[in-house]
């Protein structure tokens, strides 16, 4: 039967056959649709992957993380078709890896790059998957604690939103293609001797690569090779470079320091070094009876921080006030700093600077004043001549040579490079790993000139806003999937190993480089352990080698100190003709305490981790104190538009208590315009407000929209436009309570028993109590130590499998994480006292929860711990009403990620995945402490005191919380209990906790009257 | 207050009947069983009928969602675990008790005046209890394991944890659901045997005939069955006061500030009577209107049960009255805080609607007996009653939970839309059953008519 097609006939045979026949390569087809790549197969095509970004390109709701991320496990499906290796595969019955046993998790050495720096981790495997990250005991930077990045980094690993396939010129690509069109571009270069060829990277650290990375460029000697980190240390740099005319690298030893200034530095909570000066400066908090000491830390800040929240002293002062402020206590110190102030006038107490500088005196040789990486070089400068007038360098601040391999100002290199863009001499650009088109300086307009270039490759983790734009782009492998090396804050190397081969074939930049360098195919474990090799040549390599790997550092490799000489004047930072610049807002852009400069914005667990102090979560918002909002006349939650030199912003206000007046903050890392399906569309992007010139303080003109937009928070959630009075009320009730006992060094001193209150004492019972022979858990949080850092939250919800529910849920008070940061306020709005307490379950004697549930899903457990039977709760939320802490988390919905691929080996097998309908909560790591009762059994011993340390202990950087046996008087944490400053939360309801808190303390100095 | 009171109080004018003059058997029982069995349905009640399944059928959506998606459809959330749904469970079953109190309570005390209003009460209380118990069912996380909360017999060994107040709530409720039933459905029978013996349509009959099991009326059938109704009246009796005791433990027992309160039981059982006759008021009111049925259900009844909403609002308004002095007499920062909290906080205009709709605007009006016997005014005041006392519970479920022990957690509860159907669904639920009663079973008891008729001509 003749048919004569239709118009527009979808099948349309002689294309289809010229199409197959001009495919050089292989390719299966399923049907002549997907040939014909006709609309209906693109229909089909995207109902069966409805969120597949390769099918469909339009706005990604991002509400519905959880079907969302349910709906890629069509995505991460795809790549199961990928062909498998063709490799003879060896029974575990016959070579089984060594130490290998099933069930049992192997942990192994590595590092987390943050920013270039390294943070030495442990990594828990589970058959070959790593599911939990921990810190390194031996590592300097870590010392066994790890930040929240390093804890989340191991989501991002698994994130089925990861860059999974080679892409050219927009198409799936192959590695292979890459090979061979680098074969050809090669060829091409050498002749050119490399013109044209730049290459953009992050801060880079790795020797391995340094060593690359001069050995491509001694092929192509016209190449270039720039750095930028978008937060990056710049300005440290800088300041080095002003103060002693060298690049040097300045160690903080806050364990010798007993007295502190903060120049706007968040020194415990951001930075390469921050796990480790946050042990050490605990150190010297840390209170065992009225005969200890404490060190005194004066905090001047605009931004409210954790640090700000731990100082005995803080004062609020605009960013750019700051050098002011450096200047005048320069002055009052009789150091010459070159220019005497700036001509601002001061809004410091009066009693301030003298008291401060006459504390500093005191303390010749055992004070530390430390500059935010925020300010300009000059307060850098200025820190260092202080530190070097007050006797402290060599003693408590140590200056080494550079820790990056080939250190440059980042935005000054990124400048260079767009000049050279448009002077028409870069033809071809290699990104590995940073993502400017997203970060790179507004004034810079990144994306429009990569356009300009001929060629241009990505290495990157996201088909992000750089990916993009590229022609090639490589999925990277993520750090637990390579092989590298990296420096930490005070230069130690680690070899970074990977714990699991790449996911989607990604590559690391060493083995990119390696291409470029006409050494394709040398894998990355062979170019890191090449180069160690010709480093440490000799006979005991392998041991070295061995030993390095099994101990996550390289040993003896910490920079030795250096000796620096100050130079006399330090003039004044171009900062301030900015400061005249009428009518407009000073606005400070940070690095947010979450997602940081957007690396991890996919990353769920991190965006719904509430951000220390505001709890916001999934935003970031432009922080103002309360007098600034008024003067504006906002509230939280109203949109205003932020507009300095370039693009205008929008952004939600928050309300900071203890913001600096006259500024605002606006956290960096938000606005996404293209990542996953997590961060996608979040929030607002601040860097567009940055400019090379004032990366992090520049001044914006404000302005209401009238629209508001939904902000939200774990505590005190939707009580808007009261915000003030709403944080008085619960402050005043904390206080009623006696939630947070606070004191005085001193008060201390005269009555070391001011923690205990009425109503601490065990009421009378009428039954017996419970019968503890053996062992009796319990923990004791010390509040003089917490930091608020956040670690604990990611530790406990990688650890415990704890969902992720999204803005909308977290907006209806649905958060899942089982332990977290509360935060009070104390004193007026303007400069309140801030108190973090950490929260988790207080495992009652007297348990509330257990007496209410009618199916005893919650229980006693012979050692003391309230159990939770996921598989007897039928969810009545009784226990939970009942619960006076509230600590109790309820699975409202199915919450938990039933269907990602991907996302499974993500899983800690050793702890239930709850359903929907189930009631969980803090367990003290009843897994750990099993573990290692199995342990310790099967080697007929007693358990250790420390041997069982739950998760959120682990990772503590100041060792605030102490987990061990109560009936052991020996154990860490009955002596603190034992301690005067222990007390239980809302122990007069006779629930008698087993966590209890030891009682926070203040240094204040005594000539500062507040 | 002695029962007899109602009967020597010359409140109304004396001699004021619960039966109008002139009625026979004969009259009795032709006009209740015609609205059975001869009258054509009314269009009214097609209209009420299919705005009440119209709600059922929201009812079942909202099942449905709930089913499928989880109780993350409701407003609830950590810290307030329970919302609507704890909040409907106590109103509904509240509302139950007056059937209850009606049909056992004064049969026991031989009140003449129940007996034109028990088996509209009793059907009241059963369909209460129906919508009631479907609550605590869709409340839980997991409401296909509701039969763990029973005493089986399990392999695993397992039984339900007995100090938990929501395991005594599965013996109250469900004790108080199968005596209602039984008592509704034993009252019948010799109604059932009469609209068997009328009926015309063979269908009709033999279903009425197989309801009826056997009635024929014999003096022995007469004898057994007052010794039985009077059995389930005495087990009846109790329930009155057990169930809403038992549901008010439910709070008692846990250390909420506002939950943990020795005052509850009565106040939650007076706070019942209280909801449930002013439902039988409000369906009372527009039945006799709509049937005709005035002779039956006289301005005495309604008078009566004016008087009780009166007493039972007068020992409401004592235990607000005690919550609120003793969180000040106890000293308890928690229970001073509470209070405070609910008068200012937030839900501050949820407690003074309360204040308003079950002190303020009742127990301003009922003492005169001019509004007591004002049709219209009585069916409003009923209605605000039964606003209130919704408010109440919410009031004490919501505001306790918002802002309890740690000021860290404090939260706020919006009702989401499914919370909104499932209580409209469950209104729709209760018409629809009621409106099918109606239609199809005799809404006044034509046997105890009689009685009183001959009651009536003995006096004479």
């Amino acid at each position: 039967m003749d048919r004569k097609p239709k118009p527009g006939n979808p099948l349309d045979l002689v294309q289809i056959q010229a199409k197959l026949e001009r495919g050089a390569r292989k390719r299966l087809w399923r049907g002549l649709e997907e040939l014909a790549g006709t609309p209906e197969y693109r229909d089909y095509l995207e109902s069966e992957f409805p969120h597949d970004p390769r099918v469909k390109d339009n706005g990604i709701n991002r509400r519905d993380i959880l079907k969302l991320m349910g709906a890629s496990a069509a995505l991460a499906g795809l790549t199961a078709c990928t062909k498998l290796p063709e490799e003879k595969i060896v029974p575990y019955a016959q070579q089984q890896p060594e130490n290998f046993i099933p069930g049992k998790p192997l942990f192994y050495a590595t590092a987390m790059p943050l920013a270039g720096y390294a943070t030495g981790v442990l990594v828990e495997s589970h058959m070959g998957r790593p599911t939990k990250v921990e810190g390194n005991p031996t590592h300097p930077a870590s010392l066994g604690a790890a930040h929240v990045f390093a804890q989340a980094s191991v989501l991002t690993l698994y994130d089925p939103d990861r860059a999974q396939v080679v892409v050219y010129n927009g198409r799936i690509g192959s590695w292979s293609a890459f090979l061979t069109s680098i074969e050809q571009y090669r060829a091409d270069l050498l002749i050119r001797k490399g013109a044209g060829l730049r290459i953009l990277t992050g801060t880079v650290t790795s020797p391995a690569l340094a060593d690359q990375m001069q050995s491509v460029l001694a092929q192509f000697p016209l190449a270039k090779w720039h750095q930028y980190e978008p937060c990056g240390r710049d300005s440290v740099r800088e300041g080095a470079k002003l103060a002693f005319g060298e690049d040097a690298n300045a160690v903080y030893h806050f364990d010798q320091a007993e007295v502190v200034v903060s120049l706007d530095a968040d020194f415990l909570c951001a930075g390469p070094g921050a796990v480790r000066y946050a042990h050490d400066f605990s150190e010297k908090r840390r209170v065992t009876g009225p005969q200890s000491s404490m060190n005194r830390l004066y905090v001047v800040e605009s931004t409210p921080t954790n640090t700000g929240a731990m100082a005995d002293h803080r004062l609020p002062q605009r960013a750019g006030d700051v050098e002011a402020f450096a200047r005048a206590l320069a002055e009052s110190l009789g150091v010459h700093s070159g220019a005497t102030g700036n001509g601002i006038p001061l809004r410091v107490p009066a009693d301030w600077i003298p008291a401060l500088s006459r504390d500093l005196v005191a303390h010749r040789g055992a004070s530390i004043i430390i500059a935010g990486e925020q300010q300009p070089p000059a307060v850098h400068a200025l820190a260092h001549l202080m530190n070097d007038w007050l006797g402290n360098a060599g003693k408590t601040v140590i200056y080494t040579a550079p820790v990056e391999a080939n250190p440059v100002n980042g935005r000054d290199s990124l400048r260079q490079l767009v000049a050279d863009i448009d002077a028409g001499q870069v033809d071809t650009l290699m990104i590995l790993g940073v993502n400017p088109v997203y970060n790179a300086p507004a004034d810079l307009h990144f994306g429009e000139k990569l356009l300009k270039m001929r060629m241009r490759m990505r290495l990157g983790l996201y088909e992000d806003e750089t990916s993009e734009l590229c022609h090639w782009r490589i999925p990277e492998a993520h750090y637990l999937e390579s092989w590298g090396d990296a420096r930490a804050y005070d230069g130690t190397i680690s070899i970074i190993q990977p714990l699991i081969s790449p996911l989607y074939d990604g590559k690391s930049v060493h083995e990119i480089l390696a291409v470029l360098g006409g050494l394709a195919g040398v894998s990355g474990h062979d170019i890191i352990r090449d180069y160690w090799r010709k480093q440490k040549a000799g006979a005991d390599f392998e041991q070295f080698w061995q030993k390095s790997l099994n101990d996550g550092v390289v040993e003896g490799s910490a920079l030795p100190a250096k000796s620096v000489k100050v130079q006399a004047a330090i003039s004044a930072s171009p900062a301030k003709a900015a400061r005249a610049e009428g009518g407009r807002m000073e606005i400070v852009l940070r690095p947010d305490p979450t997602v940081w400069d957007g690396s991890f914005s996919n990353n769920g667990w991190l965006q719904e981790l509430p951000k220390p102090l505001t709890k916001l979560t999934w935003d970031n918002a432009a922080l103002v104190s309360p007098a600034t909002a008024l003067k504006l006349g906002v509230t939280n939650g109203d949109v205003v538009k932020l507009h300095g030199s370039g693009p205008e912003v929008k952004a939600p206000i928050w309300i900071a208590p203890g913001h600096a007046d006259d500024s605002i903050t606006l956290h960096l890392g938000y606005g996404r315009r293209r990542t996953g399906h997590v961060g996608t569309g979040v929030g607002s992007n601040a860097y567009l407000l940055a400019t090379t010139d004032r990366p992090w303080i520049t001044y914006v003109d404000v302005q209401k929209t009238g629209a508001t937009h939904q902000l939200v928070t774990t505590q005190h959630h939707h009580i808007m436009g009261k915000e003030g009075a709403q944080v008085e009320e619960e402050s005043v009730a904390a206080r009623q309570r006696s939630l947070v006992r606070v004191a005085t060094l001193e008060e201390f001193r005269k009555d070391p028993n001011f923690a205990r209150e009425e109503g601490d004492e065990n009421a009378p019972s009428m039954y017996p109590g419970f019968k503890y022979d053996g062992n009796a858990w319990g923990m004791a949080v010390d509040l003089n130590s917490c930091i608020g850092c956040n670690a604990c939250v990611v530790a406990c919800q990688s650890e415990n499998n704890i969902p992720v529910v999204g803005k909308d849920q977290v907006s209806r008070g649905r958060e899942m994480q089982w332990i977290r940061v509360d935060t009070y306020f104390e004193g007026g709005l303007r400069n309140p006292q801030t108190y973090n307490e950490v929260v988790l379950c207080m495992h009652c004697e007297n348990a509330p929860c257990e007496y209410v549930c009618p199916v005893g899903a919650t229980v006693h457990s012979p050692e003391g711990l309230n159990e939770m039977i996921y598989n007897r709760c039928v969810g009545t939320r009784y226990c939970s009403n009942n619960c006076p802490y509230k600590v109790r988390r309820f699975n409202f919905e199915l919450f938990a990620d039933w269907e990602t691929p991907s996302l499974k080996p993500l899983r800690n097998p050793d702890v239930t995945v709850r359903s929907r309908g189930v009631m969980e909560k803090c367990t003290y790591c009843v897994q750990r402490i099993n573990s290692a009762k199995i342990t310790a059994e099967k080697e007929d011993r007693e358990l250790h005191d420390g041997e069982i340390l739950t998760a959120c202990q682990q990772t503590c950087p100041t060792q605030a919380i102490v987990f061990g046996n109560i009936n052991d008087p020996r154990s860490r944490v009955a002596k603190l209990k034992a301690q005067s400053r222990n007390y239980g939360l809302l122990t007069d309801l006779n629930t008698r906790p087993r966590t209890t808190y030891l009682a926070k303390l203040r240094n204040p100095n005594p000539e500062i009257k507040e | 207050m002695s029962p007899e009171g109602f009967e020597r109080t010359p409140a109304i004018e004396a001699g004021t009947p619960v039966l109008a003059p002139g009625h026979t058997y004969a009259t009795i029982t032709d006009k209740i069983s015609a609205i059975v069995l001869l009258q054509k349905t009314k269009r009214g009640w097609w209209l009420g009928f299919a705005i009440a399944f119209c709600l059922f059928m929201l009812l079942n959506l909202a099942l449905g969602t709930i089913l499928m998606i989880g109780v993350g459809t409701f407003g609830i959330n950590i810290p307030i675990g329970w919302g609507f749904d704890i909040v409907n469970f106590v109103w509904w079953i509240g509302i139950g008790h007056a059937g209850t109190l009606i049909s056992a309570f004064l049969l026991l005390m031989r009140q003449a005046w129940r007996q034109s209003i028990n088996r509209f009460a009793e059907a009241m209380t059963l369909f209460a209890v129906a919508c009631a118990g479907m609550f605590p069912l869709l409340h839980m996380g997991r409401p296909w394991l509701f039969y763990w909360l029973l005493p089986y017999p399990d392999t695993m060994g397992t039984w339900p944890q007995f100090r938990s107040p929501l395991v005594w709530d599965v013996f109250a409720v469900s004790t108080y659901a199968t005596i209602s039933l039984l008592f509704w459905f034993v009252g019948l029978i010799p109604d059932l045997a009469t609209l068997r013996d009328r009926s015309r349509n063979s269908a009709v009959k033999v279903i009425y005939g197989i309801l009826a099991i056997g009635w024929r009326g014999s003096a022995k059938h007469w004898h057994r069955y007052d010794m039985a109704y009077l059995l389930l009246a005495g087990l009846a009796t109790p329930l009155v006061v057990s169930v809403h005791t038992v549901v008010s433990f439910d709070f008692t027992t846990a250390i909420i500030p506002g939950w943990h309160s020795t005052i509850f039981p009565p106040y939650f059982v007076a706070g019942a009577i209280y909801s449930g006759f002013a439902m039988v008021v409000t369906l009372a009111i527009p039945l006799r209107k709509f049937y005709g049925l005035e002779d039956f259900v006289t301005m005495r009844h309604l008078d009566n049960m004016a008087k009780i909403l009166l007493a039972t609002g007068c020992i409401v308004a004592y235990g607000y009255l005690m919550e609120t002095f003793m969180a000040f007499y106890s000293g308890s920062t928690y229970e001073r805080y509470m209070i405070m909290n609910r008068m200012t906080g937030p839900y501050a205009p949820a407690y003074w609607a309360l204040i308003g709709c079950n002190i303020v605007i009742p127990l301003c009006t009922l003492w005169s007996s001019k509004i007591r016997r004002n049709v219209t005014a009585l069916f409003l005041i009923s209605l605000v009653v039964q606003t209130g006392m919704w408010l109440e519970r919410f009031v004490i479920v919501v505001t306790s939970l918002h802002r309890d022990f740690l000021p860290s957690s404090w939260g706020m509860y919006y009702p989401t839309v499914w919370d909104w159907t499932l209580f409209l669904g469950t209104i729709g639920l209760f018409f629809s059953l009621f409106f099918l009663f109606i239609r199809f079973l005799p809404m006044i008891s034509i046997f105890e008519m009689r009685g009183l008729v001959h009651e009536e001509a003995e006096k004479k």
